[in-house]
């Protein structure tokens, strides 16, 4: 909403600049976006006189002008049509800035012939949208006149209108709340009713009360239509609306004014006397009306239902349906608007209009934001039914245009037609003054909250409680709080005070919950261990996630912000993929990534899953020294080391070898579970198709830990470690080589020889793994290391002995056989 | 009689001229072993009179241990030498690089995350978490939105396809206010909550991105007011800025969900890129809040009569480029390992009340 100075002065008493204006409503709530001073602006340009213009001699359409200027006589290249001898004008100096083009003007050559300034036209000021030519003014002005004065410039403030606030839609409503909160004296003038001479002609039927429940209007006959007076036409231009015609402007203005839309008919145009407000038709219902119907009332021939048209006075045709509010003449047949949003075009007033019919009346907020929304159609007089315009200015609405208009455009006004019933205003509710101390924590007295409600519109009946009415204006206000906030608000939030909360002492334990903790320790621990944190979307494409066993209907967003963000996500590994490719397309291929997030399962409440996902794209530079681990098992590392500092049951995890899902691939991936439906990590190399379809180049490495399937430790009542049982034997380390099937997994085989004396052996490590001379074709060697911790005594050579024994046993369970 | 001083004579300089350890243990063995000649002179000692003895002994004995000396010295000196020559050969170039080692970090958002959990923790504020996917009630109409609103349309919503069957559309939720709606619905105030967590609104530009991150607050009490919200959030503000205090003002505003509604702005001075704050003419907006209103409350099941509170909201990803000196909002989620080295933060910078935020 934008609005002048001088225009706020109308209804406001105040010395106020328009600092402290914007100020005052940005702490009374009316948070302002942007105060344009167009003086500032204005301050290099002055009238100028063009003394001669000639041809310029190597351009057609360029004129060498001698100009009388503030600075002497100057001689300016000008390539304006209008430019000629004795045309008053606008110039700006060299080193001006010139708002409409945004250049600082500088001395240089045009076509061979030094310019020594610029004249200027409306848009290079910005004065206006386009012109034809540079500004013709009146030619009495003084040479050197600041231009500022000229156009009567002056500041617009423009700031953000919260939806429950319709009335600072008008000025008036804006002085209002400037006026309680201590800015002036409001001095809105009243509304006077003007009397009729004659009953008017044109009647009104409402149809539909539910979209329309009050409609007044009436006939003035004999008016003279035309141009809008320079203070009209200054008042809308300066915030950005045309003049359009005296009758128009009218409305425009009651609009921002008052928050009062109105509208104007050509009488001449009506189709009969009758006026009717009702809900579009479809043509079905009504096919026998409008086979009489004239060809200027056309119907849509496409399928489905057939709609009522209507060419609004923006030119354009729009397709109304029965949600929407329709004003009709011909005796309801043909639209000739749309209710609360915009006019049509056949009824249009013109210079021509002789009789006008005007119109206020009250269109239901809901029905008219649902109309604009439909046909994405939002006018001035939309914008302010949709929030809400004040149910009981619809009479005073006409009496003010009829009184402007009369002084604008003469004629004679009938008498006044009121139809439907001005919808109820706000109830009275009883109020505590003392909810203002106990909410807010401000002490005010009670004159002081009577004062600010009052300066406010409401009225106060001070019994116990209260009882308090709002104004018809604020149908926001419903309650005790909305009335606190009104006191609250124009006491200023600067009085608020400043009152620690209740001290609950430090929290004994940590806030967090188990899960929530555990999130926060993983981010850290990747972290250190030298993957770099990423947060990407929830959404990925479609095709991408039913390449991770989503994409389904119930996860598809109906209005994504792009076609490739269309899902949810049903894994953080698509996004972290795609990352790692675009970091490889910026030539840095080498990623460790990872990302704690959501993934989706269903759209329901639990259908959400918190994993850690990691990815590694393996790409280190080469290196001078011996060869690296093995990328899949440094992963394998990193994870099992998450796993354990997250509490996770290592000890008891399976794994599981090519049951992993089509994203992995097949021999080099597996699973971590406590039984096969008990899945808590995938991991693995990503199969390679999948990489091609995210245009990604592999290898690359991943794992994701579904978090909520990982157990929580188990009966920590107490932070007790329990005694450290550290042995003093020497351990001692036999070492064991076994042939085993290739197909064998080395993994079982470990189990198996670590579970051959649970008390004695300590550890298994894997020490070789050999294909080739020496071992059978299908065969591989395994060179196991087994620690051994004697517990109560020394172990004797028989001892040991018996123990390889049965490690060896262990082992041939198996199938794998000592190497001899 | 052997002539002791000739005797040390030859075996001190044949031991200086010993050039290896094995040469230096012969000479040992040649005069001190079994059949060496100082040995040879100690045994002979056996024969000689009292008062040669007296007068030998000594002598004999000093040539043994100047003797003894001087091996072990010569030995000593020759070791020195050739571990001196084995570490000479043992050098390597140092100037070669180590193996690369990859650094991990935390993301900025993340960091500012715990930062605040870590402030509010100290306030006695528990952590609390919902889905990112809600129903039409818990975004909106417990919230206080009216059916239609034009508040609704505001928030850009992200709908899912309508359910084929019930023609429910489900919302990717606009604020993590849903989680104060469910914390209501389940816990019986006295409640202390932040909801941190992922939202989502239709919008991108260099200040929006379609998802983003917020904090939420709630305290419901019997006697919690706007004195205290006002309290809570300059105390969180200055502590989340490291500063002594923080110049603030709150500013009426207009949410569904709180009556009386506020936003609350900082002085700072942003010029040259760097915030500065306490300083400059200009406020920023920082965050939203409010009383909580009372059909919010009667919604979730709490008695606005016997209990009131206040909640906040606000822009996790925006703070911590304000705080952070972060550009532009966008490549905070788009994972380039150049600017996560950047921006990111070491793992064991876990905000903490001893060492700082970060």
């Amino acid at each position: 909403m934008k609005f002048t100075l001088s225009w706020l002065k109308e209804h406001l008493d105040t010395d106020a600049d328009v600092a402290v204006v914007a100020d005052a409503m940005t702490m009374a709530g009316l948070e302002v976006e942007d105060v344009h001073d167009p003086i500032a602006a204005l301050a290099p340009f002055t009238v100028a006189r063009i003394v001669s213009a000639e041809q310029h001699p190597n351009a057609d359409r360029l004129r060498v002008c001698q100009v009388d200027t503030v600075d002497g006589p100057k001689e300016i290249v000008c390539g304006a049509p209008n430019a000629r001898a004795g045309l008053t004008t606008i110039y700006a100096p060299i080193g001006a800035f010139v708002p409409g083009l945004g250049v600082t003007l500088v001395e240089k050559p045009v076509r061979g012939v030094v310019s020594h300034g610029m004249l200027c036209s409306a848009s290079e000021l910005e004065l206006a949208g386009e012109s034809d030519g540079i500004l013709e003014l009146a030619d009495d002005l003084a040479v050197g006149t600041p231009a500022a004065g000229v156009f009567g410039a002056e500041p617009v403030i423009d700031f953000e209108v919260t939806p429950n606030r319709p009335d600072w839609l008008g000025v008036a409503g804006i002085a209002r709340d400037l006026a309680a909160a201590g800015l002036g004296q409001l001095k809105t003038p009243p509304i006077l009713p003007v009397p009729g001479t004659f009953p008017s002609p044109i009647t009104v039927r409402i149809e539909a009360p539910e979209m329309c429940p009050v409609f007044a209007g009436r006939l003035i006959r004999g008016v003279k239509n035309g141009p809008s007076p320079e203070w009209l036409q200054r008042r809308l231009t300066a915030i950005g609306l045309r003049s359009i015609s005296r009758l128009v402007d009218v409305t425009n203005l009651i609009a921002y004014d008052r928050c009062r839309p109105a509208h104007v008919y050509d009488a001449a145009k009506l189709v009969g006397t009758e006026i009717v407000v009702r809900g579009g038709h479809l043509a079905e219902s009504t096919t026998a009306v409008h086979l009489k119907l004239r060809d200027d009332t056309p119907f849509d021939k496409g399928d489905g239902p057939h709609r009522e048209h209507l060419i609004a006075l923006d030119g354009k045709t729009y397709a109304v349906d029965p949600t929407m509010c329709v004003i009709a003449d011909a005796g309801g047949e043909r639209p000739i608007g749309l209710g609360g949003v915009m006019g049509g075009e056949s009824t249009g007033c013109s210079d021509e209009t002789v009789d006008v019919f005007v119109e206020c009346a009250w269109f239901d907020p809901i029905v008219t934001a649902q109309t604009g929304r439909t046909l994405a159609l939002n006018s001035d007089a939309q914008y302010r039914f949709a929030r809400g315009v004040d149910p009981a200015s619809v009479a005073a609405g006409v009496e003010l245009a009829t009184r402007m208009i009369l002084d604008l455009c003469g004629g004679e006004p009938s008498e006044l037609v009121v139809t439907g019933q001005t919808p109820a205003a706000p109830a009275a509710f009883a109020f505590d003054p003392a909810r203002v101390a106990s909410l807010t924590g401000l002490s005010l007295d009670d004159d002081r909250i009577a004062e600010i409600l009052s300066r406010l519109g409401f009225e106060v009946a001070r019994g116990t409680p209260w009882t308090v009415t709002p104004p018809s204006w604020r149908r926001d206000v419903e309650g005790t709080a909305d009335l606190v906030e009104e006191v609250a608000r124009i006491e200023g939030y600067g009085a608020l005070p400043s009152t620690p909360l209740p001290d609950l002492g430090a929290p004994s334990r940590g806030v967090l919950n188990p899960r929530q903790a555990r999130v926060r320790l993983a981010r850290r621990a990747l972290a250190a261990m030298g993957y770099a944190e990423a947060v990407t979307w929830s959404f990925t494409k479609q095709s991408t996630a039913a390449l991770f066993g989503g994409g389904d209907d119930a996860l598809r967003v109906e209005n994504p912000i792009a076609a490739d963000l269309d899902c949810m996500r049903p894994s953080a590994l698509p996004n972290l993929i795609q990352a790692a490719a675009r970091n490889a397309a910026r030539g840095h291929a080498d990623a460790a990534l990872f990302e704690i997030g959501p993934i989706y399962l269903d759209d329901s409440p639990t259908g959400q899953r918190t994993v850690i996902a990691g990815l590694v794209a393996p790409r280190a530079a080469r290196h001078w020294g011996a060869a690296p681990e093995d990328a899949l098992f440094g992963l394998k590392g990193d994870l099992m080391a998450l796993l354990e500092a997250l509490g996770a049951p290592v000890a008891s995890l399976q794994l599981a070898q090519g049951q992993n899902r089509d994203w992995w691939h097949p021999g080099r991936s597996a699973r971590l579970q406590l039984g096969p439906k008990n899945v808590m990590v995938e991991f693995g190399a990503l199969h390679p198709r999948v990489l091609k379809a995210l245009d990604a180049d592999g290898p690359m490495l991943a794992f994701e830990i579904v978090l909520d399937a990982v157990p929580e430790p188990r009966g920590a009542k107490s932070k007790a470690r329990g005694p450290a049982n550290l042995a003093n034997l020497m351990p001692l380390t036999r070492d064991f080589a076994f042939v085993v099937e290739d197909g064998k997994a080395v993994g079982d085989l470990v189990r198996a020889v670590a579970g051959a004396d649970k008390a004695l052996v300590a550890g298994v490590s894997v020490f070789d793994v050999y294909r080739g001379a020496g071992v059978p074709e299908g065969m591989k060697s395994v060179a196991l290391e087994v620690s051994i911790q004697p517990v109560e005594a020394t172990l004797t050579e028989a001892e040991i002995e018996a123990l390889s024994a049965k490690v060896v046993a262990a082992a041939q369970k198996l199938g794998a056989t000592l190497r001899s | 009689m052997t002539d002791l001083a000739q005797l040390e004579l030859d075996l001190i300089n044949a031991i200086g001229s010993a050039e290896t350890a094995a040469a230096v243990e012969d000479l040992r063995v040649a005069a001190l072993g079994k059949s060496g000649s100082i040995s040879g002179l100690l045994k002979g000692m056996g024969a000689l009179s009292p008062d040669e003895r007296r007068e030998q002994g000594p002598m004999i004995n000093g040539l043994r241990d100047r003797v003894s000396s001087a091996l072990a010295a010569r030995k000593a000196e020759l070791e020195g030498a050739e571990l001196d020559a084995r570490l000479k050969a043992e050098h390597v170039d140092l100037t070669l690089p180590s193996r690369p080692r990859r650094s991990g970090s935390v993301h900025p958002t993340m960091q500012v995350m715990d930062e605040m959990i870590a402030l509010f923790a100290e306030m006695g504020f528990a952590v609390a978490e919902g889905p990112d996917i809600e129903d039409d009630f818990h975004n909106f109409t417990a919230l206080n939105f009216p059916p239609k609103h034009p508040a609704r349309e505001m928030h850009d919503t992200f709908f899912l396809r309508p359910d084929p069957e019930t023609g429910e559309r489900k919302v990717l939720r606009t604020h993590t206010s849903p989680v104060q709606v469910r914390t209501m619905m389940t816990q019986k105030p006295p409640i202390r909550i932040i909801a941190p967590g992922r939202t989502f609104r239709k919008d991108s530009d260099a200040t929006h991105t379609p998802m983003f991150h917020q904090v939420e607050g709630l305290v419901i009490d019997r006697d919690i007011h706007m004195g205290h919200l006002k309290w809570t959030l300059e105390t969180f503000v200055a502590r989340f800025f490291e500063v002594d205090g923080v110049d603030a003002r709150f500013r009426p505003h207009h949410f569904p969900f709180t009556e009386p509604s506020a936003e609350m702005d900082i002085r700072c001075d942003r010029s040259g890129g760097e915030l500065k704050l306490n300083q400059g003419d200009s406020w920023m907006e920082i965050l939203g809040c409010g009383m909580v209103h009372p059909n919010v409350l009667r919604n979730c099941g709490i008695n606005p009569d016997e209990f009131q509170g206040f909640a906040f909201g606000m822009g996790v990803d925006r703070l911590a480029m304000l705080k952070y000196g972060i550009p532009d909002l966008r490549p905070m989620f788009d994972a380039d390992t150049r600017w996560l080295a950047h921006y990111g933060f070491s793992a064991f910078a876990a905000p903490n009340s001893a060492s700082g935020l970060s």
